[in-house]
């Protein structure tokens, strides 16, 4: 970055502040999407009004359909054109409504850009990234000749931590991973000094170590530029670090907005309360169970008279179903919250549970005796598998190995968690898979219930199968679409032999076991939501009352009111049906919450695996260690206090993983080693060892295990 | 972490409402579409001219009219008559039934061979995959209209079921194509993962998960065919290879109308314009599909 350019920023906050102008200003705005044909209208954003200050940081929180994006983008001008926006949208004082395109695109990238959630489809595949960056500088600046704009380009790359950033400006943006991608689009958003960065969840799709680096790049930017930024993200971690003033939405209104303490610590209204209830902590040690928020977002096609929170709220009022409170201050200057009993909440000083009755959930029997005297259920040892990488058309020849699992081994025992966690690409996925298929693994071996994969007769497997039952990520593509509920319960029911004539009564059981009601077993899966989807999956997975779920990160593709209840849901199945888990997962703070013990797992390998709480509260491996400082903890002091450990650069390429220890090339302990004491880390693998903290069956593979990180 | 991009229509309880599935969605979009109700109105018009048609004309299927050969449309004969005095009208009508029939078992058949054959041999991939997809590019490669043309003359003494046989061999292999690789995606996902981790044997999968989520596909798909194979019959007939006689098509229809259509115009506009119009009504019909069942295509009103 330029002297000039910063000079510039910090000259444009000053002559920002002088004038005392917000930077935008939102007043009522709606937002309709008009139905087609015998469809309803679809009210997707209802009379919203903000502001945001110069150089400050908003976070609009809120979940899927709550209308936190389709506000900024209506900022933008980017909704289509069938949709009506009226209010007004000012920025500087000027009004933003009504500009024709052209108008608005002088704006889009030069006083106020954005940058998207997925950098995949952000970024033209045929250019190079220095192009773009420098065309994003010469569209506003016509008078830049193209040397000048690469230069920008470059300096711009350099800023948002791209390393050899001359060379990469000639790099493609396929040649770039997510994280890097996401820097790019950081660096265009940026190039020519806005005074409003708009970021719609810009690091959802990317992993917890590199949405702390972006985050990083973000704080950068903004220190940079002096713009304002508005933030909108579904995750209560990231504004708490990131953000001074906090939006709620719900239903495509807002209901509450304040500074982050006032709005984390001393929330007025009963959905942001519910919100903060349903996240797990990765930092809270006791095991309480999470509390959701019973229902689901209402159909904004079709809102309910009154409060549109009213039917989930657990101390609504008559009132409330009568007419739609108006956001209100309450309590501390700046703080405003839409309930009808705001105020109440205010006297009392009620918290989450005060207003949330929390579920009960008995613990499991097997978990009371000790886990040497327990049935191992799932034994896996020194599993690899690895995929061929081929090429050409009519003589195949291996190119190259992807190691997607390379040599790991821990053990279930009955009514035991145990969460697999890692970055994608880690191999977990291809973990579970190989287990699932019941074969004989390339090497290593694979025990289930006492019984290895692929010894034994087809039979013997079909056998099996009854025991180990799997629920999926996706609620979307994890049922079929064209059997009713009943039929995809019933399947594993039928495959199996189960009686035909106890079939209905077996799957309204299973659907009352997990939470819906019997005689939605006619609907197809296309009327269930995201939530009550997973339900589904768990009911047929748990049709052949199995000994073993293994579940592929059930929840991470729910909202976090919906997954608090999936949770507790998994939390008391397992109590009472004695269930064992394997939960895989890339987010540590459900893990925490869930698991009973913990492994690790980096580049094919189990870098720590451990009880959940050894591993938590004394992580031994500096990857263990950089992925749990690398969550945001929904808790603005906390946050404020923790000091973050940002890995350095993405993950290898699992078809060539660094020699010797698989994680020197991003390590922080490795960086601060001296010489000699390299070499180990450059040349051996480390095997798991003990750790000697806890119950002794904490293990981490590192050589240095002891070595501080320094920051 | 992805957050679920619910539909605000979907909430439960809404849609029970209505209690409709998908199919009477896409039905009411095939109806909303003008081109496909005009193709379903066209096509219900030629089913039933074609078979009460003949009920209503005064003259058999045989039968001769040794007082008017080659007269043009009367108020006695409808479309005139031909060369031996045969009512025009009535032989264009069970034409029509025949061809009409002929295009629909063609293209049922050869969509169902289609299914079952990609579906396999994408589900297995491996050896089976090999196997069936030699057999396929094999089919694929033969000029079907060359061996149809000898082939069948040798088996005419079966009947019009051997020539609907001989045709659904020869236009099953593009769709099978196309089925191997949806099936090849479908596989992956996570419900088919899902029923093979319960045990169910991988016939079920098949015929249970992956078949019927292709349905769309498969629908248009037999719906095209019926116009291809209702060309094909039409051109092997008309050079003698097709229907045999007694039987008629529209196919031997024109054959025998072609050579003297300037001079006798009405032994040869009448199968052929019925020809076109069936033709047209079943690609309308097939368009309006297609546009209803991709949601992708459907406009913004």
């Amino acid at each position: 970055m330029t002297r000039t350019a910063s000079a510039a920023g910090a000259e444009k906050a000053t002559g920002r502040a002088d004038d005392g102008t917000p930077v935008l200003e939102v007043t009522d705005l709606n937002v309709v999407f008009p139905g087609s044909a015998r469809n309803p209208d679809i009210h997707a954003v209802r009379g919203v009004s903000y502001t945001v200050r110069p150089g400050e940081v908003l976070g609009i929180v809120g979940e899927s359909g709550s209308g936190k994006s389709v506000s900024s983008m209506a900022a933008m001008g980017l909704l289509p054109d069938y949709a009506q926006v009226t209010g007004s949208i000012r920025l500087h004082g000027e009004e933003l409504l009504g500009l024709d395109d052209r108008a608005m695109s002088a704006k889009r990238g030069n006083a106020i850009a954005m940058v998207f959630q997925d950098p995949l489809s952000g970024l033209t595949p045929v250019y190079t990234v220095g192009d773009q960056i420098a065309e994003a500088v010469q569209v506003h600046n016509p008078k830049a000749t193209k040397q000048e704009a690469a230069e920008r380009a470059v300096e711009l790359l350099e800023l948002v931590g791209i390393p050899e950033a001359r060379r990469r400006y000639r790099a493609f943006p396929h040649e770039f991973s997510g994280g890097m991608r996401q820097r790019v689009m950081i660096a265009i958003a940026i190039a020519n000094d806005p005074d409003l960065i708009i970021c719609d969840e810009p690091t959802t799709a990317l992993d917890v170590t590199i949405q702390a680096q972006i985050l990083e790049v973000l704080k950068t930017a903004q220190r940079e530029t002096g713009a304002a930024i508005v933030m909108i993200t579904h995750d209560l971690g990231v504004v708490a670090g990131f953000a001074d003033r906090v939006q709620v939405m719900y239903a495509g209104r807002l209901v509450e907005s304040g500074s982050v303490d006032e709005v984390f610590y001393r929330s007025r209204m009963p959905y942001t309360m519910g919100l903060h209830g349903a996240v797990p902590h990765v930092t809270t040690e006791e095991k309480r169970p999470l509390v959701p928020i019973s229902g689901n977002p209402p159909s904004l096609a079709d809102l309910p008279p009154g409060c549109p929170f009213s039917p989930r709220c657990p101390i609504a009022v008559d009132a409330c179903r009568e007419a739609e409170p108006d956001l209100l201050p309450v309590g501390a200057e700046g703080h405003a919250a839409a309930c009808v009993r705001a105020a109440e909440i205010e006297e009392q000083g009620w918290g989450v549970a005060d207003v949330y009755p929390v579920p009960e959930i008995p613990p499991a029997e097997a978990a009371q005796r000790p886990r040497a005297e327990r049935e191992t259920v799932l034994a896996v040892e020194d599993l690899v598998k690895h995929h061929p990488l081929m090429k050409g058309a009519v003589f195949k020849r291996r190119v190259g190995t992807v190691y997607a699992v390379d040599g790991i081994s821990f053990d279930i025992a009955e009514g035991e968690t145990l969460g697999l966690v890692g970055e994608s690409g880690c191999g977990k996925s291809s973990t579970l898979l190989e287990i699932l298929s019941l074969d004989r693994p390339q090497s290593g071996r694979v025990e289930v219930l006492g019984r290895a994969s692929g010894t034994g007769t087809a039979r013997d497997k079909f056998a099996i199968r009854r025991n180990v039952q799997v629920v999926f990520q996706d609620p979307m593509s994890s049922l079929d679409p064209r059997m009713p509920v009943f039929e995809i319960i019933a399947e594993p029911l039928r495959t199996h032999g189960f009686p035909k004539a106890d079939l209905p009564g077996r799957v309204s059981e299973l659907l009352e076991l997990v939470g819906l009601d019997a005689e939605q077993a006619s609907r197809y899966p296309q009327h269930f939501s995201g939530g009550q989807r997973q339900r589904i999956s768990i009911a047929r997975a748990l049709a052949l009352e199995p000994k073993l779920l293994i579940l592929d990160e059930p929840v991470s593709a729910l909202d976090v009111s919906i997954q608090a209840g999936v949770v507790n849901l998994l939390d008391e199945l397992k109590a009472r049906l004695g269930l064992s888990y394997l939960f895989v997962a890339h987010d540590l703070s459900v893990v925490r919450h869930i698991a009973d013990r913990v492994a690790v797992m980096y580049l094919g390998k189990i870098v720590e695996i451990g009880g959940v709480d050894e591993v938590y509260e004394s992580p031994a491996h500096p990857y263990t260690r950089a992925l749990l400082s690398a969550i945001p903890v929904p808790d603005p002091r906390v946050e404020r206090e923790r000091e973050h450990i940002v890995l350095t650069g993405d993950l290898p390429n699992p078809a060539s993983p660094p020699k010797g220890c698989v994680f020197h090339t991003r390590c922080p302990v490795f960086a601060a080693l001296g010489a000699e004491e390299k070499e180990a880390c450059l040349s051996i693998q480390p095997a798991a060892e003990p750790t000697g903290t806890g119950s002794g069956d904490h293990a981490a593979a590192c050589h240095y295990p002891d070595r501080a990180i320094g920051s | 972490m992805t957050l679920t991009t619910e539909q605000p229509g979907e909430a439960p309880g809404r849609t029970a409402a209505t209690g409709q599935g998908r199919w009477g969605g896409v039905l009411r979009e095939l109806l909303r579409t003008r081109r496909a109700m005009v193709g379903i109105l066209l096509i219900l018009a030629l089913v039933l001219m074609a078979w009460i048609g003949p009920l209503l004309s005064p003259w058999e299927m045989g039968e001769r009219d040794f007082t008017a050969f080659r007269s043009g449309p009367s108020p006695e004969h409808w479309f005139g008559t031909d060369n031996t005095g045969r009512d025009v009208f009535t032989l264009t009508m069970v034409g029509l039934q025949k061809s009409i029939i002929i295009g629909l078992l063609v293209a049922v058949l050869s969509t169902a061979v289609a299914a079952v054959v990609g579906a396999f041999a994408g589900y297995f991939l491996g050896l089976t995959d090999k196997a069936l997809m030699w057999v396929t590019d094999l089919a694929l490669v033969l000029p079907s209209f060359l061996i149809l043309a000898i082939l069948y003359p040798s088996l005419k003494d079966s009947g019009w079921i051997m020539f609907v046989l001989l045709l659904a061999a020869f236009m099953w292999m593009v769709t099978a194509k196309m089925v191997r690789g949806m099936t090849i995606s479908l596989k992956e996902r996570e419900y088919v993962l899902a029923a093979k981790y319960m045990g169910v044997p991988a016939w079920r999968i098949i015929f249970r998960h992956i078949i019927p989520n292709m349905a769309s596909l498969l629908i248009v798909d037999a719906t095209i065919n019926v116009s291809s194979a209702i060309i094909t019959e039409t051109s092997l007939s008309y050079f003698g290879f097709g229907v045999q006689p007694p039987d008629v098509s529209l196919g031997s229809l024109i054959a025998l109308g072609a050579p003297q259509a300037l001079a006798f115009w009405w032994m040869f506009a009448f199968c052929t314009g019925l020809l076109v119009v069936l033709v047209l009504a079943v690609n309308l019909i097939g368009d309006g599909l297609r546009d209803a069942l991709d949601p992708q295509a459907k406009r913004r009103s």
